[in-house]
């Protein structure tokens, strides 16, 4: 850890000397991006808004690049750390690429002359962020995705160490947040600066970040890398959701299963089930899944929306008590779907299940 | 790049020219014509026609400074207080800065001449000062408990139908011989300033001007809402004092010499970035400058001349033609969002 930029020291924060967040001690480390995930209201934006200064911190210290935040002066500091908010910058009559120019602030003299060097820190960020097409649109009139790569681009502009993001990807489209997020990407690692964000996209934040800060309750719940934290139990625990609702492969999440006693049986497995399953509960129909080997594509959204998952022990083929037990549900339901007609050693059970319910009257293929 | 420098170009010679066209008129036009010929021989002492040279000398020329000059600190005193509250339609009148200001000089007027003396330029200027202090720090008081602008016009406005009424308490319980004086000016003109008080109004006008442009990178930091401001390395606490004492002395001294003149603080700025096509403060400070002195000279050659030999009040002018144009920038505001 020789390479911590900004690190906290038993850091409280909050607003008007009401502690929020009590004992903050993290570390930011050039050439990463860490973010700040946790529930609404945990206190991500009001960290961030006391790193960058424009709250006051309640106590504790936090330090950047070595030096106590204190005693670094506003100009000092602009040069070191620079921002993207949620706050919409407020324009008049500017176009994009005088937005841009403002992230040179710091560095011009009393009047605010830009110098060659600037203009050419200015071009090289909207190139950057692909920005330079729009630099003589007004900045009022651009989208939410232009809107936030201009901003990106004079946070680019004033050559930071560390980068400060409140919700960078909110209110984007999947391909402005993919875009901003490989941009930030690009940025630590070719320029080794630090990124601080935070972030309400669980799936993104998983791929993107190299450490994480889960902000909740009192204080920092917990800190570390993507897979120490990204696990169904956990993130179930920290925004209040059952954890079989989360994915922690792919970091999202299902809707609430339907309630009742099931009426559908479904045969699935290999992926082929999930459609289905997604179907019955958006028709709130409750029902019974299986056979499904725990290491199926289908088993984590069928744990999260069937009432039951009968499952086989990964690699296993399916053993004749499952069958059994699975063909006592299918006796209890009115309806059968089977998902899948490819059969082979591991699944031929539900090769047996499928041919039950047939005889039975029950089955529907989905197919 | 290249054609916003030309344009800025262009529109400041058209200011400038506006500006020396408005001035010649004030100094031509009035209850004597004086052509230019004259003119000329007047100022270069040569001319034998006494009334005429001293209308002009002691009359017309300070009163045509003082209205450039006054108008000037009345456009960026507004440009300044916009910035500010962040609000299109704060200037000194509507924030009830002029009103505070008129009501501590009415009192000082009143116990000046009641005891037989007149009031120095500087002492009308402080009395002004405090006045226009005391007034923003209710409207200071209020915004920061509240943060809808529109609320904090309104407390303006209050506050200064406050200060006028007790204004008006006070002028009606004066002696015969100070309501004279004070009528006149508490209604808004630019009559009766001597060359004496053109050198004061110059001296703290120039100063204040001078700061306010070595601070229009700041300005314009700040304009861009206060989270990116300091991001940017502006201090905001100290910022946001310089603006209130810069903004508040370029109101007070036009207060204290012509009385509260309404809608130039701010029609003017936004006319001029319209002009120009820029918010940039390193242009609009200047151009809000010569544009309200236009404006300004311009408005009180109306109030001189078309009712001659009756002259209106100088608020009456530029009420018409600002109160429009405040009207013209809400509706533009609303369709541009």
């Amino acid at each position: 850890m020789g390479n911590k930029f900004l690190y906290t020291k038993n850091l409280s924060v909050g607003y008007d000397r009401n502690i929020l967040i009590d004992g903050i001690n993290i570390s930011v480390n050039r050439g990463q991006i860490t973010t700040l995930i946790g529930p609404n209201g945990a206190g991500k934006s009001t960290i961030l808004k006391t790193i960058i200064g424009q709250l006051d911190k309640i106590s504790g210290t936090f330090f950047i690049d070595g030096k106590n935040a204190e005693g670094i002066s506003g100009n000092e500091l602009a040069k070191t750390m620079s921002v993207l908010m949620t706050e919409r910058m407020e324009t008049e009559l500017m176009t994009c690429a005088d937005v841009v120019k403002t992230g040179r602030y710091p560095y011009t003299g009393q009047l605010g002359i830009l110098s060659k060097h600037d203009k050419s820190k200015v071009t090289e960020a909207m190139e950057l962020t692909r920005v330079t097409e729009i630099g003589n649109r007004n900045f009022n009139r651009i989208s939410d995705g232009q809107r936030q790569r201009v901003m990106l681009a004079r946070a680019i502009c004033q050559e930071p160490d560390v980068l400060i993001l409140d919700e960078p990807t909110s209110f984007l489209d999947i391909r402005h947040k993919l875009e901003m997020l490989n941009i930030l990407k690009m940025l630590v690692c070719e320029k080794d600066i630090a990124v601080i964000m935070s972030m309400h996209e669980l799936d993104l934040a998983q791929r993107v970040s190299d450490r994480i800060v889960c902000v909740g309750g009192k204080g920092i719940d917990k800190y570390g890398t993507s897979e120490e934290i990204f696990t169904a139990e956990y993130i179930g625990k920290l925004y209040g959701i059952a954890p079989y609702c989360y994915n922690e492969n792919y970091g999202t999440a299902e809707l609430e299963k339907p309630r009742g006693v099931p009426q559908v049986f479904v045969i699935a497995g290999g992926g082929t089930g999930i459609n289905a399953f997604r179907n019955l509960q958006r028709q709130n129909i409750p029902f019974i899944t299986g056979i499904i080997h725990e290491n199926d594509i289908d088993f984590p959204a069928a744990s999260a929306l069937a009432a039951e998952v009968i499952t086989e022990k990964a690699f296993e083929p399916i053993s004749s008590d499952n069958i059994e037990k699975a063909a006592e549900k299918i006796a209890l339901c009115r309806e059968v779907i089977c998902c899948t007609d490819k059969f082979g050693t591991m699944n031929i059970g539900n090769k047996k299940l499928k041919e039950y319910a047939q005889k039975q009257g029950k089955l529907k293929n989905s197919h | 790049m290249k054609s916003a420098s030309k344009r800025y170009a262009v529109c400041f010679s058209l200011l400038a020219a506006l500006l020396l066209i408005l001035f010649a008129l004030n100094l031509f036009f009035g209850s004597i014509r004086v052509s230019a010929a004259e003119f000329l021989q007047i100022v270069s002492g040569s001319s034998d026609n006494v009334t005429a040279a001293s209308i002009i000398n002691g009359i017309r020329l300070p009163r045509a400074l003082a209205a450039a000059l006054l108008g000037g600190a009345l456009s960026v005193s507004g440009f300044l207080l916009q910035t500010f509250f962040n609000n299109p339609i704060a200037g000194p009148f509507v924030l009830g800065i002029s009103s505070g200001a008129k009501m501590t000089v009415a009192f000082a007027m009143i116990i000046f001449l009641g005891a037989g003396k007149t009031m120095s330029s500087a002492a009308l200027i402080t009395a002004a000062f405090v006045g226009s202090m005391l007034s923003l720090g209710f409207v200071l008081l209020i915004s920061v408990r509240v943060k809808k602008s529109s609320l904090l016009i309104v407390s303006g406005v209050m506050i200064g139908y406050i200060c006028s009424a007790i204004t008006d308490f006070a002028v009606t319980f004066a002696s015969d011989s100070s309501i004279v004086n004070l009528h006149n000016w508490s209604m808004g003109s630019f009559s009766g300033i001597d060359s004496g008080d053109v050198k004061a109004v110059s001296a703290v006008v120039f100063t204040a001007l001078t700061i306010t442009f070595i601070l229009s990178k700041q300005i314009g930091a700040y304009s861009l809402g206060e989270v990116y401001a300091q991001s940017m390395g502006l201090n905001i606490r100290l910022f946001r004092t310089v603006l209130i004492l810069l903004s508040s002395i370029l109101s007070a001294v036009v207060t204290a010499f012509a009385g509260p003149v309404s809608f130039v603080g701010i029609a003017v700025p936004h006319l001029v970035k319209s002009l120009f096509g820029t918010a940039k403060p390193q242009v609009i400070i200047p151009a809000s400058f010569l544009g309200g002195a236009a404006f300004c000279l311009f408005s009180d050659l109306v109030a001189r001349t078309v009712f001659a030999p009756s002259e209106l009040s100088i608020s009456t002018v530029t009420a018409v033609f600002g109160a429009p144009t405040v009207i013209w920038i809400m509706l533009r505001r609303k369709s541009e969002r």
